[in-house]
């Protein structure tokens, strides 16, 4: 049996609105093996984003356990949640979140700022990011001159250039057309496969999930249905 | 230093807006520069007054003469070391385009009193030996384009010459500073002259400077004159230098407290506008610290890089400020005599450092603080 890299366990979520509790999560069990490319679908409102965030040690559950490659992560501090975060986790966003102002290569070191590379070392890793996502030869460009597809790239770029574990990617094929996403989606494929990321990606898309190995819907809070791919 | 390189890049953010924000920045420091230097003028070396100086004059004003007969008296006045007797002459030079002071002392004790006047020896010889002679400061006789020999007309204003016509000075000397802060645009004739060529006022001065043996006792040597012409028909005043010159500068009011009172205004609106410009900044890229955050950037780190952004504007655009300034400032008393210490001294420029570094962590603090509690999810969100 594959081991798991995150497990959840009886994890709830409510957030309080005024005087109401609304519960977004009830008692959720999940298993997300390595190397696993798992498809989080659902309607909006379902919580989706929420069960992202607590993966990523964005937010905290209201009870229950969140493990991540052997760590408890709900019980880090604000401090070490960042720290842990730097390491393991890369994002991708459906809007790529790139810094206007810096360039793509500037873009994808923001992450490598965080560690005690040099700035040689840095570029090489950033070079070698760009390099996985066909962009060397837009390294100097902002995101303003760079299509949306390319700018996807370079949100992935960012997302591996620290060779996190777990990559998490809220509806990366959202703000793309049919064609562009399905470029983008190729290669979190190969990021998967090739190199063995365990993706988790969010997505109302079924034909961006229907690219994933697994498909998990969450309904009312809860985890519905699995289906294999 | 490697995030300085995120911290500059938000400056190309908006351009204009960054520009106009430091260069508002930099016309505060550039009038704090003038506003110090005019203070300084006024207070007319109060700073640097020697402290085993004082003055002697009139207890009723300055324009009051004294007695020159009470000269002898105040020698004998246990630790005075020696006195100078001086006159205001008032007189009006060419069309009186650019006033400056003339004052009639004796010589040798005044030049001993005032041993920060720099005079070459041999000028001072002929100083003492010349009747008519006069010195001048190094900034006057440039102004007036002087040279040593030179004749110098004056005409008096209530000291009226024998003759009626006007006092012509031997310029025999050309003094400097030992300091920058020593007034040099000063003109000094003898007393002896004045007190021969003069119409009235004979056996009379206006005030006496002093110097004190010893400056711990300069209190009290204050009171034992003040005693000894108690009661008299011109009883005295004594001062020492600095409250002397402080006396002076305030007949004109408080120019401290208003120039304090105008940068604090000027500093104020700079804070608000400063202080906005980096909250509007903070708030057009929540979204963005929201990413730095989700990539692992702690809350600390948030807080620096907005802090150093902030201290960054208010740091360039204050040197910049200072630096233009103090080289406006460097061009010379604009008022053509009336400051004749006008100067953006070190202590000044401290200040502004000062006031630069402050100002960038006051108008940072704020946005700092929103961007170290943001909320990556709640940020993330506003798309």
């Amino acid at each position: 049996m594959t081991e798991a890299l995150v497990t959840m366990r009886g994890v709830e979520k409510v957030f309080r609105r005024g005087s109401e509790d609304i519960h977004v999560l009830h008692q959720l069990d999940l298993n997300i093996p390595k190397g696993e490319f798992l498809a989080l679908m659902g309607p909006s409102g379902s919580g989706k984003s929420t069960l992202l965030n607590l993966m990523a040690g964005l937010d905290r559950p209201t009870s229950g356990t969140i493990t991540v490659d052997g760590q408890q992560i709900d019980r880090l501090s604000r401090r070490e949640l960042a720290h842990w975060r730097s390491a393991n986790v890369g994002f991708v966003f459906q809007f790529y979140n790139l810094l206007p102002v810096l360039s793509a290569e500037r873009n994808v070191e923001l992450p490598l700022l965080l560690t005690s590379l040099s700035k040689k070392e840095r570029m090489q890793h950033v070079a070698a990011a760009l390099r996985i996502v066909g962009l060397e030869h837009r390294a100097k460009h902002t995101p303003r001159t760079l299509s949306g597809g390319e700018q996807q790239r370079v949100g992935i770029a960012r997302a591996i250039v620290t060779d996190p574990a777990l990559i998490l990617a809220d509806e990366p094929t959202g703000d793309l057309d049919r064609k562009t996403g399905d470029g983008i989606l190729d290669l979190l494929r190969s990021l998967n496969s090739m190199q063995g990321k365990t993706i988790v990606m969010v997505t109302h898309d079924p034909h961006a999930a229907s690219q994933a190995k697994r498909r998990l819907y969450l309904l009312d809070g809860q985890l519905s249905t699995e289906m294999a791919a | 230093m490697k995030f300085l390189a995120l911290v500059l890049a938000n400056f190309r953010r908006r351009k204009l807006r960054t520009l106009l924000t430091m260069l508002s920045i930099v016309v505060a420091f550039v009038l704090f520069a003038y506003l110090a230097a005019i203070k300084k003028g006024f207070e007319m070396g109060a700073t640097v007054a020697g402290a085993d100086r004082l003055i002697v004059r009139h207890k009723i004003s300055l324009i009051q003469p004294l007695p020159q007969a009470y000269q002898s008296q105040i020698n004998q006045i246990d630790g005075v070391a020696v006195s100078s007797q001086a006159a205001w002459f008032g007189g009006i030079y060419r069309e009186n385009e650019f006033p400056f002071p003339q004052i009639a002392v004796e010589p040798e004790p005044f030049l001993t009193i005032y041993h920060e006047f720099v005079l070459p020896p041999a000028q001072k010889a002929a100083w003492l030996s010349t009747r008519t002679g006069a010195i001048a400061g190094r900034k006057l006789v440039e102004r007036e384009g002087w040279k040593l020999g030179q004749r110098v007309p004056i005409k008096p204003t209530f000291l009226q010459a024998k003759d009626g016509g006007a006092w012509v000075f031997d310029l025999v000397g050309i003094y400097d500073g030992a300091h920058e802060e020593v007034d040099t645009t000063g003109f000094f004739f003898r007393h002896d002259f004045l007190d021969e060529n003069r119409r009235w006022g004979k056996g009379q001065t206006g005030w006496y400077y002093i110097k004190v043996a010893d400056p711990n006792k300069a209190e009290s040597i204050v009171k034992r004159i003040d005693e000894r012409f108690a009661n008299s028909p011109a009883e005295t005043k004594t001062e020492l230098e600095k409250a002397f010159i402080k006396g002076f500068a305030q007949q004109m009011g408080n120019i401290g407290a208003i120039v304090v009172a105008i940068l604090t205004a000027v500093f104020f609106t700079i804070l608000l506008v400063a202080g906005n410009t980096m909250a509007q900044s903070v708030r057009e890229r929540v979204s963005e610290l929201g990413v730095l955050k989700a990539i692992g950037f702690t809350d600390g780190q948030m807080l620096a890089l907005v802090l150093t952004e902030s201290l960054l504007i208010s740091i360039i655009a204050g040197a910049a400020g200072i630096l233009l300034g103090w080289l406006a400032v460097s061009g010379g008393d604009p008022t053509g005599g009336a400051l004749p210490v006008f100067r953006f001294g070190p202590e000044a420029r401290v200040t502004a450092v000062i006031i630069a570094v402050v100002l960038g962590l006051i108008t940072g603090a704020w946005p700092a603080m929103q961007a170290m509690r943001l909320n990556a999810v709640e940020a993330l969100r506003r798309e």
